[in-house]
């Protein structure tokens, strides 16, 4: 599918994709770092907002900086501002998360020269009226510094503008989901994985328009196949595929669909922020623009470096398991990851209760973790 | 051979803190009240984080338990490779901070040196100090099934902003609302006063009595500071710390008369970086001093004063947010290594030994950073010890060793 090949070239060439985008637009780019960050004031702002991943090379500058206890995301990312992969970038945002990233930020902002360095200090704490109303003042201060540092007004059209075409990003990225859920094999999940990492990265009108290309394309096919001969879920000749759903920090690994499909078993829904967490929850078309964009993060379920009561995210899991009648539930996340690593004991458990098994993996690094991920699937495939 | 038959070296004997015994009774009292059954005791009991705001507990008759402190004294005791491995055995992640992992296990089994701690009536996180303690307490919440208050403090990377004050401002009345109603009773803001005063002057005695490092040779050492920050921790807001430190600094300052030095021939005054390393205390005290080299001061022990700037006693609860937001943790790498250079100046330090301590990420990561800038302004030699707080399966010892004796060669 030529779609396919279009975002599957973004993703292998991030870097390639600015770059371009700079010469075309003469805009700004600015790298982040996760779903907290609010691409819709960048994008109100003429800007790109650039998610950085780690590339994956091997790490040898970020050693002079980074402890080996930290995660490979942390590492990796730092590796690539300090081997001139990033050298695209005329600024980064640091949403406060976990420890390593805000230690990260530090490390960044005093060895790299990016120019716009802004640490946009959320609320940890997304309960009580405090921290709702200090969201939306961080936000607000966020598009003012933005402002003065890449020289451009954000007026309030803008940045309607902004929240709008941002949610139909996500809308679409929605639509692909449920595509996937309903009919699995209509689109391969290390396929939609591979859109939604571009999409991190795109400018978000093009997005936009190249999702919904996709989704209308697919949903047709869908369609087609329905009054036709049917290949659908049904038919016999697919083998049954254990429904599994995906839970953890995953930001770095795109063979783990692969592994998991060759494995025997379909992912039909995830709690990654590179995943639902990126496009559930619209934003309201309120009058306040930047107080709707805050409103949508203290409703979304939370990562796990963020709180919203002690079982918000054991609830939201168990409850995605119910709703896409899934056989099991695999956690992935990076080792060295704190806040990941103190939400899976509870998690586990809350699914024992229900009589979902669930497995744990973590990555230490991309290559040599893949042959042991790759038994261990087979071996919990075997066993649901 | 028992203690009272050893000889008496009176080389020894004369560079004993005689405070010692007093601060073992009063942390012993402490326990003690804090572990009477629930009936007898009356008090309603709050864990909370060690740089958590502790003075409105006080003001409300609420005993303060710190489950670090806790896992200070399990480290201390050697009894954190067991807990850690029954944390690991829970599902938690060896790479998770050992404080952390000893306190979760400690829960279940009443583990550690005094059979666990008394449990909770609420639990009060502040994350001042890292993300980790959120993430441990929302465990607690869920095994205790109390109320969790928690004060979100901002990291101050290069600033605090107005939009932080206004927030950590708010919370504070949030706070006080949630202890007004976990006891029933309204809050005394008269008392509040009283504590507030006393916690600073807590803070400032426990400052003078760091300070007297300044002094060659040094009364004591960072490993002394590090045996009588307990009570600045636990008992900060209470008259007790405040006679006890009076107590301490006039001995101290006994002693500088006296011209006594911890370290018989003081040589190389060092200063550390990070948490100690509880489990082995005596073994690196003993082997600095056989180098006559004194470590007379530490960016741990001073952490719990680092914010008295932004303190004011006479309005204590008005600066309590600023003051508990800006610690020295919550702030940015830069901030720290300056912080480390001024210490160097002022206790007039010839290196640094950094604890590398993969416990804990925000103080560690950016050590590397923070030893290169050292290094470079101001030219100090400085080590890199890797190991972990609690977790003795982290240190190697005949390394460390070796290491240790490269360093003070260099000096
Ligand atoms: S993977 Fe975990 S440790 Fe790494 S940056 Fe993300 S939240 Fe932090
Ligand atoms: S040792 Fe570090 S990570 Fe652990 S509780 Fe203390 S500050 Fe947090």
């Amino acid at each position: 599918m030529k779609a396919l090949e279009f975002f599957d070239h973004i993703v292998k060439h991030p870097g390639e994709y600015a770059e371009k985008w700079k010469k075309e637009t003469h805009g700004k780019v600015i790298g982040h770092f996760c779903s907290y960050t609010p691409v819709e004031i960048i994008t109100a702002a003429g800007a790109l907002p650039f998610r950085i991943f780690s590339s994956g090379v091997d790490i040898s500058k970020a050693d002079a900086h980074l402890q080996a206890y930290s995660c490979s995301l942390v590492r990796g990312a730092l590796e690539d501002a300090l081997s001139g992969q990033l050298d695209f970038l005329d600024g980064t945002v640091f949403p406060h998360t976990c420890d390593s990233i805000q230690r990260l930020s530090d490390i960044w902002r005093m060895n790299t020269n990016f120019g716009f360095h802004s640490d946009l200090i959320l609320p940890v704490k997304l309960i009580g009226e405090s921290a709702g109303e200090y969201m939306t003042a961080v936000l607000r201060k966020f598009k003012e510094a933005l402002e003065k540092n890449i020289g451009v007004r954000i007026s309030e059209e803008d940045l309607k503008k902004g929240i709008e075409t941002c949610n139909r990003v996500r809308e679409n990225l929605g639509r692909l989901y449920s595509l996937r859920q309903k009919n699995l094999h209509v689109i391969q999940s290390s396929d939609v994985h591979t859109i939604f990492k571009a999409s991190m990265i795109m400018d978000a009108k093009q997005a936009a328009e190249k999702l919904h290309g996709l989704v209308v394309e697919l949903e047709g096919e869908l369609e087609g196949e329905l009054e036709g001969e049917s290949k659908g879920d049904n038919d016999a000749s697919v083998p049954e595929r254990k429904r599994l759903v995906l839970s953890g920090g995953l930001c770095t690994m795109p063979d783990i669909y692969d592994i998991v499909e060759t494995a025997g078993g379909a992912v039909v829904w995830d709690d990654f922020c590179t995943g639902s967490r990126y496009f559930e929850g619209e934003i309201e078309e309120m009058n306040d623009p930047i107080a709707a964009i805050a409103s949508r993060y203290l409703k979304r379920v939370n990562c796990p470096a963020k709180h919203s009561g002690v079982l918000s995210r054991g609830e939201y899991l168990v409850e995605k398991v119910r709703q896409n009648q899934a056989d099991g539930v695999i956690f992935l996340f990076l080792k060295f990851c704190d806040p990941h690593a103190f939400d899976y004991p509870y998690m586990k458990e809350m699914l024992e209760k229900q009589g979902v098994p669930s497995m744990l993996f973590e990555i230490e690094d991309q290559t040599s973790s893949e042959g042991q991920l790759k038994t261990r699937c087979e071996a919990f495939m075997e066993m649901l | 051979m028992t203690e009272s038959q050893k000889p008496i070296d009176p080389e020894k004997e004369k560079r004993k803190i005689k405070s010692d015994k007093r601060m073992k009774e009063i942390m012993t009292e402490y326990y003690v009240e804090a572990k009477t059954p629930r009936e007898q005791r009356g008090k309603k009991i709050a864990w909370i984080t060690s740089g958590g705001p502790v003075e409105p507990l006080i003001c409300m008759d609420i005993i303060p338990v710190y489950p670090e402190n806790y896992g200070a004294m399990i480290g201390a005791s050697k009894m954190g490779v067991d807990l850690c491995e029954k944390s690991e055995e829970m599902g938690y992640s060896r790479d998770l901070c050992s404080y952390a992992r000893a306190d979760i296990a400690s829960a279940t089994v009443n583990g550690g040196p005094i059979g666990g701690l008394p449990e909770p009536d609420m639990l009060i996180c502040c994350n001042n100090i890292c993300g980790t303690v959120l993430k441990w307490y929302e465990v607690q919440a869920r095994y205790f099934k109390v109320p969790l208050f928690i004060l979100d403090t901002p990291i101050c990377h290069t600033e605090f902003t107005k939009e932080m004050r206004q927030y950590v401002v708010k919370q504070i009345k949030e706070y006080i609302a949630f202890l007004e109603d976990v006891c029933g009773k309204p809050f005394d803001y008269d008392r509040m006063d009283e504590v507030g005063a006393l916690s600073f002057r807590g803070q400032e005695l426990w400052q003078a009595i760091l300070d007297t490092t300044m002094h060659k040779p040094a009364p004591i050492t960072c490993f002394d500071a590090f045996f009588h920050l307990a009570m600045i921790v636990t008992l900060r807001g209470t008259r007790t710390v405040v006679d006890y430190y009076e107590m301490l600094l006039a001995e101290m300052k006994e002693r500088i008369a006296a011209g006594i030095g911890m370290i018989p021939d003081e040589k190389h005054r060092l200063l550390w970086d990070n948490l100690p390393i509880w489990y082995k205390m005596r073994w690196l005290s003993d082997k600095f001093a056989s180098h006559n080299a004194c470590l007379v001061a530490d960016t741990y022990t001073s952490g719990w004063t680092s914010s008295m700037k932004y303190l004011d006693p006479d309005d204590f609860l008005g600066s309590l947010a600023e003051g508990y937001t800006r610690i020295f943790l919550n702030a940015g790498t830069d901030i720290m290594a300056d912080n480390i250079m001024g210490m160097a100046e002022k206790y007039d330090a010839v290196g640094v030994v950094f604890h590398s301590n993969r416990s804990c990420k925000p103080y560690s990561l950016g050590q590397y950073d923070i030893q290169r800038i050292v290094q470079e302004k101001m030219g100090l030699p400085t080590l890199m010890i890797e190991a972990d707080m609690v977790d003795e399966r982290s240190f190697s010892e005949s390394q460390i060793d070796t290491r240790i004796d490269a360093f003070i060669e260099m000096l």
